[in-house]
């Protein structure tokens, strides 16, 4: 068995309205930077014990379709951290 | 001769971590015929027990995550899911409703109010199906949230609209719901959700008094 850390980032769909994305975009904007969009989502960091990563990656895969995003409104993405 | 005591119907009352409108519900129970129970989130419980179940505002886990998504995954939830299939009326209110989307026990899903703000205001509804809860055209009950706006996409809100499930619509939209709903039910009829807190509206000295139907109109 081995250790691996999985990133699991969650993004508000793009059509759905991010409220959240919208006021710091505002922000960034009256503070006088350049950007075309900020969106704003949630990171996660999940360790498990696995015989190999892709079978680390399908049981955060079962743990972000259990809770950790609600498809209704966000997508997700994992990655394997170093 | 003998007269037999009427039955006060059994209303259990579930209580989350966070959960902070309980003890309006027993009130509002209590003031309206109904006999209420506390329920533990961790714990199990048959459903066929109660004639009832009331799932009450708060802050369930604190909204992290999401509104409403750790609690749908707590202990409790399984056995009201359970109760849900057998018919059981439930009803969600306001975290309640929340709890209740991210269950799967009702459509769609609440997000954060469209203007980012928390909204604490009296507002004017009407009811978008025929229930058995109020034969008025219009009433007018509190609202108290920051994760209010009702999200779901056109297909499944047609779905909505052609089984007659969208049960409450705002007259002026205050979070940006779509098609301005404010609760739904369930394609069973039996499981309601909604924003607006029926408790908080009881009597005239509350501001106005037309929560009471939705309790005495509960199991109806």
């Amino acid at each position: 068995m081995n250790q691996y850390t999985i990133s699991v980032k969650v993004l508000p769909r793009p059509e759905v309205l991010d409220t959240q994305g919208r006021a710091v975009e505002a922000t960034l904007k009256e503070g006088g930077l350049k950007l075309t969009q900020c969106r704003v989502g949630k990171y996660l960091e999940v360790e498990v014990s696995a015989a190999n990563q892709e079978l680390a990656l399908e049981q955060v895969r079962k743990m972000a379709d259990y809770v950790l995003y609600n498809p209704l409104i966000e997508n997700f993405e994992l990655e394997v951290k170093a | 001769m003998e007269t037999k005591k009427k039955k006060e119907p059994k209303i259990g009352v579930l209580r989350f971590l966070g959960t902070n409108c309980d003890q309006d519900i027993w009130e509002a129970c209590l003031a309206t015929g109904l006999q209420p129970e506390w329920l533990w989130y961790q714990d199990r419980f048959e459903g066929s027990d109660y004639d009832g179940l009331i799932i009450p505002g708060g802050f369930s886990y604190g909204d992290y995550l999401r509104s409403g998504a750790l609690a749908a995954k707590a202990p409790a939830m399984r056995d009201v899911s359970q109760a849900a299939d057998n018919g059981v009326p439930i009803m969600g209110i306001c975290n309640g409703f929340q709890i209740l989307c991210e269950a799967q026990l009702l459509p769609g899903v609440l997000m954060k109010n469209q203007n980012g703000k928390f909204i604490d205001e009296w507002v004017d509804l009407e009811e978008g199906c025929k229930s058995k809860y109020t034969n008025k055209a219009k009433f007018r009950l509190p609202i108290a949230h920051g994760d209010g706006r009702y999200f779901i996409e056109e297909g499944p809100l047609k779905e909505l609209q052609d089984n007659n499930q969208v049960w409450l619509r705002y007259f002026e939209n205050p979070n940006g719901s779509t098609f301005d709903i404010a609760g739904v039910r369930s394609e069973s009829g039996n499981v309601f959700g909604l924003m607006p807190h029926p408790e908080r509206a009881l009597f005239d000295w509350m501001g106005g008094s037309d929560g009471q139907s939705f309790f005495e109109g509960f199991l109806k």
